[in-house]
């Protein structure tokens, strides 16, 4: 089984909290998490409401893997009408939080409408109640999650929680879960915010709350996953010894590294952020910047890192809060707050990130941000009297400044925390901002990639890797190694990814355990937890199934297959240096056959035939 | 030979595969709450310690029981709770100093550490080493080992 069967529904504008069944016919057509919320979205709210009006719903979704030994099997997703890009919003969490829920006894979480003054929900087992939160009103994440433990005396509390950016409505806010995990992008914070939700609290102590289908067969399944996962160079040494930070020096020699908001492709100041440098003494304190890796629920690999920052470093010196352990920077937002802005300062990215998990944002959308007005201020549309600093790229002592005055909500930070697009915008520039569909692309350059490209240009929550990560065959070989360059092949690669990740997701586990598992290694545990036929071939067909439902909505929602594109600069202005100078990103090379695979029309609509295929 | 389990915090990610381990092994479920070693972070520290009995010869648990349903496992030395002497009084929770002995209201019955019949399931399931399992006469040899690496034995230059 491993489903709980039971989603409890709160509508924020009543105050009442209801439990109801879980739809099992749509648990078998959309397996769980992202497919099975998206679903649930789809049937209960129009595509054209308004992000942060109480007309959005938002839900909190586990999968059936989430609360299971299944290596990573502790994920989350908050589904809902993503404010930042007015498309589909799906982020995903690790932590404790998503395992917890499903403790508690419950598969999802709806909430609908808008709470009247600032609440918490809080889920003890079968009870859920909302609580005011006015005391909790104003405070960051790390405030509130101590405070609400403390409140209840409870330390084995769980809480996912907004900050101050979820409240201000900065568009890229996110939601936090276990101090620095977070459901982070697309600005699912600002909708929480919209709803006077301050946090949502929980403590699960059932016993028989589901059970996989066939226990010793799962447990079989398990074992050999997690003995693959160890085995493996990528997730059994690179990711635990260096995180997702392994990467920064890769992909800047591979020449695509997006820096100083695009204007080049590769960082001189790469090495100085990387996963290597952040084991290496530092000649201040000679400490390293790394304390120690850590994991989330039933994580075999272990890639988060815990940094400890120096404590004379500019930015903390007169601030002992930040002189603890906490996250350090991953690859995504080492390069969006540093190559992106060209800044080179670990420890100012330590700092970043820090204040990116304290209140809640993204830190791709801040950084990329961040470089767009850097970009703006050296062509002299921004100036010190506009912003209220001096603004360089590759001024830490900006970027440091800038981010708190986002999380503040105060001067040039209240215009940081509206993204890129419409930043770029306001200051007449709109094709400045790196974005699609409003969403910032995170740290691979399309014009070195162009399987990434295409990648960026589809995906339906706008810009992100993590729909269909080709860097994977185009850098490491990951299962094939396919020419970064060639756009031959990449449509039915990029289908076959953007699947199988939305499998990925529904389940409850992590990407990152692609980097080892096959298909199959994934297939054979969800076909020994749940009930019903799992074949390989079903899963496929239920993953290209969400893909095209999350599709239907953003076309519902307004999106036409003009959206699918890249910012002019990645189509028109040639990569200066390395491996693909001279490149642009070929998508009209590519976008056509991927709109064939799909079985859509040449404007990017699902066809009848393909709609009856997926059963939709 | 005895064997005791032997915890190394410094080799601990969080993940939490010891505690589904132990519930799953005597509960019959995956939720961590019916764990009966824990993994208690120190989240400003940065450091993750699995914590849970040490088997105690002189066991407070075992000599404060009014209805002698704590005993010991002969074969393997764990101090066991049987459930059906248990009157989930509790007295046993207030004796041990470590409190790795907890009462359970679903079942009305204290549980603790019993070492799984010898083959304990935190040790086998956790993935980096952090927990072993042991012999009971040498939980320190491996950090003799360690200093014992940092002892300089290049030979004496001439």
């Amino acid at each position: 089984m491993t489903w709980t069967k039971n989603v409890l529904r709160v509508n924020l504008t009543a105050g009442t909290c209801t439990a109801e069944p879980l739809k099992m016919e749509w648990a078998q057509q959309y397996l769980g998490q992202r497919g099975l919320a998206t679903k649930y979205l789809v049937a209960e709210t129009d595509p054209k409401v308004d992000a942060l009006s109480p007309e959005n719903k938002m839900i909190f979704a586990t999968g059936p893997l989430t609360g299971t030994p299944t290596a990573t099997g502790g994920r989350y997703s908050v589904i809902t009408k993503g404010p930042l890009t007015g498309a589909i919003a799906c982020s995903n969490s690790g932590g404790y939080f998503g395992a917890e829920l499903k403790f508690a006894g419950w598969d999802m979480v709806i909430f609908e409408g808008r709470s009247p003054k600032p609440v918490y929900l809080l889920i003890e087992d079968d009870q859920a109640k909302l609580l005011d939160a006015a005391h909790l009103w104003g405070k960051t994440c790390w405030e509130t999650e101590e405070t609400i433990k403390k409140h209840h005396q409870d330390p084995q509390i769980r809480v996912a929680s907004i900050g101050r950016t979820g409240e201000n409505g900065v568009l890229f806010a996110g939601i936090v879960n276990d101090l620095h995990r977070a459901a982070g992008r697309s600005g699912v914070g600002a909708v929480m915010g919209s709803k006077n939700l301050k946090a949502v609290a929980v403590r699960g102590t059932k016993t028989d709350a589901y059970r996989p289908a066939d226990p010793d067969a799962f447990a079989k399944a398990v074992a050999a996953g997690k003995v693959i996962l160890a085995a493996n160079g990528v997730t059994g040494q690179g990711l635990p010894t260096y995180g997702t930070q392994v990467l920064v020096n890769v992909i800047n020699e591979s020449g695509a590294f997006p820096t100083r908001n695009g204007r080049d492709i590769q960082f001189e100041g790469a090495r100085a952020i990387s996963g290597e440098a952040m084991h290496e003494k530092r000649p201040t304190d000679g400490k390293a910047n790394l304390l120690t890796n850590s994991a989330c629920f039933g994580c075999t690999i272990g890639c988060g890192r815990i940094s400890k920052m120096d404590p004379n470093h500019f930015s903390i010196k007169d601030k002992p809060q930040y002189r603890g352990a906490s996250a350090g920077v991953e690859y995504e937002a080492a390069w969006a707050l540093g190559a992106a802005t060209g800044v080179a300062d670990l420890e100012m990215l330590t700092y970043a990130n820090f204040l990116c998990n304290e209140d809640g944002m993204d830190p791709i959308t801040l950084g990329s941000t961040i470089g767009a007005a850097m970009e703006l201020y050296e062509l002299g549309i921004l100036t010190k009297e506009e912003t209220g600093l001096e603004m360089p790229f590759g001024s830490a002592e900006a970027v440091a400044k800038l981010v708190e005055w986002t999380v503040m909500g105060e001067g040039f930070g209240k215009v940081i925390g509206l993204g890129s697009k419409r930043l770029c915008a306001k200051y007449g520039r709109p094709e400045l901002s790196m974005s699609v569909k409003g969403q910032e692309f995170p740290a691979y350059d399309g014009r070195g990639l162009q399987g990434m490209a295409l990648e960026y240009a589809t995906s339906n929550r706008g810009g992100c890797h993590v729909r269909g990560y080709m860097v994977s065959p185009e850098v490491l070989g990951i299962p094939v190694k396919m020419d970064p360059e060639a756009t031959e092949g990449k449509a039915p690669m990029l289908k076959a990814f953007q699947d199988l990740s939305a499998v990925v997701d529904s389940a409850g586990i992590c990407l990152f355990t692609t980097f080892a598992w096959s298909a199959t290694d994934i297939q054979s545990q969800i076909q020994a937890a749940c009930v019903g036929d799992w074949s390989l071939e079903k899963l496929l067909l239920v993953g290209e199934r969400i893909w095209n439902l999350e599709r239907e909505y953003n076309n519902a929602a307004g999106f036409t297959a003009k959206d699918d594109t890249l910012p002019p600069r990645m189509l028109t202005e040639p990569a200066k240096t390395g491996p693909h100078k001279g490149k642009v990103a070929e998508l009209g090379k590519m976008l056509p056959e991927y709109y064939q695979v799909r079985g859509w029309t040449p404007e990017g609509v699902p066809t009848p035939e393909t709609r009856v295929r997926l059963g939709l | 030979m005895q064997r005791s389990l032997r915890i190394d915090p410094n080799k601990c990610t969080g993940c939490l595969q010891c505690e589904m381990a132990c519930a799953f092994e005597h509960s019959q479920t995956y939720n961590t709450a019916r764990s009966r070693i824990k993994v208690i972070a120190f989240e400003h520290e940065g450091r993750k310690v699995p914590y849970t009995c040490t088997q105690c010869d002189e066991a407070w648990c075992l000599h404060a029981c009014p209805v002698e349903a704590i005993g010991l496992d002969a074969s393997t030395g764990a101090k066991i709770v049987h459930d059906d002497l248990c009157v989930g009084c509790k007295v046993c929770t207030i004796a041990c100093p470590f409190g790795t002995v907890n009462y359970v209201a679903e079942t009305g019955k204290v549980q603790k550490c019993d070492l799984c019949e010898g083959e304990p399931a935190c040790a086998k399931f956790c993935p980096t080493g952090a927990i072993t399992f042991v012999d009971s006469d040498w939980t320190g040899l491996g950090k003799m080992r360690d200093w014992a690496g940092k002892t300089d034995t290049n030979p004496a230059t001439v």
